[in-house]
């Protein structure tokens, strides 16, 4: 495939390779975290892991929209779903996630309730305009990436008087859990979490720059390095890490400068402030709440808003007891750390939210690299 | 005084007809609509005995037998539709024992207001790719639900076959050391299908491969009777076939990703629905497990075949207690290439 097999050639993985082979400090080692689920399942997949030094260590971040969505969201859409005529469109991945007692949207779909899978937002405000008789809810799970599409569809749904499309906004931003991670007792006194570096956000950055990254290179002193969901753009994004911190300096840089400019689609980012605004404080799952971490829709689109239109309670459910995925999210443990991990949690049976989606660290962990752990 | 015609029906309008309630009742109804569209399509000696069963004489050695329901979802996709498939779909799974395949049975489940030129186009189907597979569709059945509770029609075939001398070819058969080969590019049919779901509509030139490979595999027995293990990878893709063929002979596999035939528009296909061609339904491909020693006199019988002519040597069997599926990367890297998990396209097949 043009435009794609030239970021998967294996030949020029062997020369970088090399390169991070010959450039590490035997005398260290290098905390490099992945912040997006993207970039998570490319190191898994191409097996990105076998090409590294033993003293370069990846760790997931919480970047899988899926997995940072708390099980009281999951379980408001449940009940919400389960309001008789109403249809609810969500994203694939979401379908299977559990929330409380192993429930999941699509069990509540085997057992009636109308769940559509969408691949956009735009699918639903058609189903909308399909089912004028039906309340239609579009479940907006996501980062920056997926936003503006949501503030697409609730302005298109304005602009055709839809009265019976609202969303369920959970819409999360990327800067506040990098944030969060880079405040958190773990790193910053406990030590109990070495963290030398990020490869920042792909396709987040083409909306939003890599301008926010600034901060945390600075006032954090952590060097990162924006970089592209391909596997060669991780290589070399870790060569830069590791050149970076071989030098001593912590700077923003951009590989995926194909895609990401320091100010970022700006029309998208109008878009977004001007259906959105941000909330005061909003659960993750796994870093508990984070503050200004999430979007809610704004008053002047209040009739397109879900959580008022059917009055969403606040939820917090709790996650099993044995689930380390808070822990995976927030780096602090391997899925192998996790006593669940590919016994009674698989893909085929997930009990943490981490083993949903092929972003999640525990799911690309245990389909591509548990070979790893059986050698 | 007009005379009234004894014993007249009006035809079948298999233009603007329907399937109504009454073709499935046993009444008069539906024999006109298996006399009208199932025989004449069908046509052979044993149908024509209009029995409820067919009768044929035993052939001696071992008999194979399968069966396959079908409930593809749109019932007309690019390459074909959900009547040919049915009859390639049985006919291949009994070809995969190394058997000969002989009859097949049919049975429909059909919703009532199917239009009737829809299920005549579709039968028509069944009867070409039963007739050009030279395997006679010998019994049948037919049953209406209501409507809103079937998706236009099911086909459920079963097929029978006779397994020649000395072909002993099976899922727990593969030993570390032997090669996998595939029969050529894979992962039409899924896309194929894909292309044409209700909310994804786009435009490709990938056409679905469904085909009748017991020719094929005839031409591979008589180049290598000893093939250890024949398999047609559908639903859930090449990968789920050699999971299923490692966990059945207790072996683990090795895959290389340079060497997957796998056409270019597949490719890009999966590349932007987020899909993996190896977990993308075939229904015209096979895999097949052999030692090492037959491996090239293998893939030559297979490339001058038509159905093989992509043919190509993908990996082998290793030993591995867990029986994991692996795969070198065309990256460089390695990983384990599991059981789907979930469903990737609903209702391809």
């Amino acid at each position: 495939m043009k435009y794609v097999d030239e970021f998967r050639d294996g030949a020029l993985a062997k020369n970088i390779a090399a390169n991070i082979a010959r450039e590490v400090d035997p005398h260290r080692s290098y905390h490099l975290m992945e912040f997006c689920g993207g970039h998570t399942h490319a190191i898994s997949r191409y097996g990105i892991a076998d090409l590294l030094p033993a003293n370069v260590r990846m760790i997931h971040g919480p970047g899988c929209p899926v997995c940072v969505l708390p099980a009281g969201r999951v379980e408001n859409a449940i009940q919400l779903a389960q309001t008789p005529g109403l249809i609810l469109c969500c994203y694939g991945d979401l379908l299977r996630v559990p929330a409380a007692d192993g429930m999941s949207l699509l069990k509540a779909k085997a057992r009636g309730a109308d769940v559509r899978m969408v691949y956009s937002s735009a699918d639903a405000v058609k189903i909308a305009q399909e089912n004028p008789e039906r309340q239609v809810v579009f479940f907006a799970i996501g980062f920056e990436t997926t936003t503006p599409p949501t503030a697409v569809a609730i302005r298109q749904a304005q602009a055709l008087d839809l009265k019976n499309f609202s969303v369920f906004c959970n819409h999360v931003l990327t800067p506040s859990a990098i944030s969060h991670i880079l405040q958190s007792p773990e790193i910053r006194q406990l030590g109990v979490l070495a963290l030398d570096g990020f490869i920042g956000p792909a396709h987040v950055s083409t909306v939003i720059g890599s301008r926010p990254c600034e901060y945390f290179a600075e006032e954090f002193q952590k060097p990162v390095v924006i970089a592209g969901f391909e596997p060669l753009d991780v290589m070399q994004a870790i060569l830069m890490l590791v050149r970076q911190l071989n030098e001593g300096r912590a700077e923003v840089e951009n590989e995926f400068s194909r895609a990401v400019t320091r100010d970022g689609n700006v029309k998208a980012q109008m878009l977004v402030a001007e259906v959105f605004e941000l909330r005061r404080v909003f659960e993750w799952r796994g870093l508990g709440p984070v503050p200004y971490s999430a979007l809610r829709i704004k008053l002047q689109y209040a009739s397109y808003d879900a959580e008022l239109r059917f009055q969403i309670p606040p939820l917090s459910i709790a996650d099993n007891k044995a689930c380390e995925c808070g822990a995976i999210l927030r780096g602090v443990k391997h899925p192998r750390d996790c006593k669940l991990f590919g016994t009674v949690c698989t893909p085929d049976n997930p009990i943490g939210s981490c083993m949903v989606s092929s972003e999640g660290a525990c799911a690309a962990h245990y389909s591509y690299g548990r070979f790893r752990e059986a050698a | 005084m007009s005379t009234i015609k004894q014993n007249y029906t009006r035809p079948l309008d298999f233009k603007h007809g329907r399937v109504d309630m009454t073709h499935g009742s046993g009444g008069r109804a539906m024999a006109q609509l298996i006399d009208e569209l199932f025989v004449v399509a069908f046509d052979n000696e044993f149908l024509r005995q209009m029995n409820d069963q067919a009768r044929f004489p035993v052939v001696s050695g071992r008999m194979v037998m399968s069966t396959d329901s079908h409930v593809v979802s749109p019932l007309f996709f690019p390459g074909g539709d959900i009547g040919c498939l049915s009859v390639h779909g049985t006919i291949n799974d009994v070809a995969m024992s190394g058997a000969r395949p002989l009859y097949l049975s049919a049975g429909f489940i059909l919703e009532e207001g199917f239009p009737l030129a829809d299920l005549k186009r579709i039968v028509e189907s069944m009867a070409r790719a039963a007739r050009d597979a030279g395997v006679p569709i010998v019994t049948g059945d037919t049953k209406v639900v209501e409507q809103g509770k079937g998706d236009g029609v099911f086909i459920t075939t079963t097929g029978i076959g006779v397994v020649p001398e000395g072909v002993n070819i099976s899922g727990e058969r593969a030993r570390p050391g032997d090669k996998i080969l595939v029969s050529g590019m894979l992962g039409d049919h899924g896309v194929a299908v894909m292309s044409l779901r209700e909310n994804l509509t786009f435009h490709t030139s990938i056409e679905s491969d469904t085909a009748a490979l017991h020719g094929l595999v005839a031409a591979m027995v008589a180049a290598v009777p000893d093939i250890h293990v024949l398999r047609d990878p559908t639903r859930g893709g090449l990968a789920t076939t050699l999971n299923e063929i490692a966990r059945q002979s207790a072996v683990g596999m090795m895959l290389h990703e340079v060497k997957l035939p796998i056409r270019e528009q597949v490719k890009a296909a999966c590349e932007f629905l987020g899909l993996d061609p190896l977990y993308v339904a075939n229904e015209g491909k096979l895999a097949a497990i052999c030692a090492p020693e037959d491996a090239e006199r293998l893939l030559q019988a297979m490339r001058a075949h038509p159905l093989g002519s992509d043919a190509a040597i993908v990996g082998e069997v290793i030993e591995d207690p867990h029986h994991f599926v692996q795969m070198e990367t065309a990256f460089g890297g390695r990983r384990v290439v599991d059981w789907l998990t979930g469903e990737q396209l609903p209702r391809i097949c």
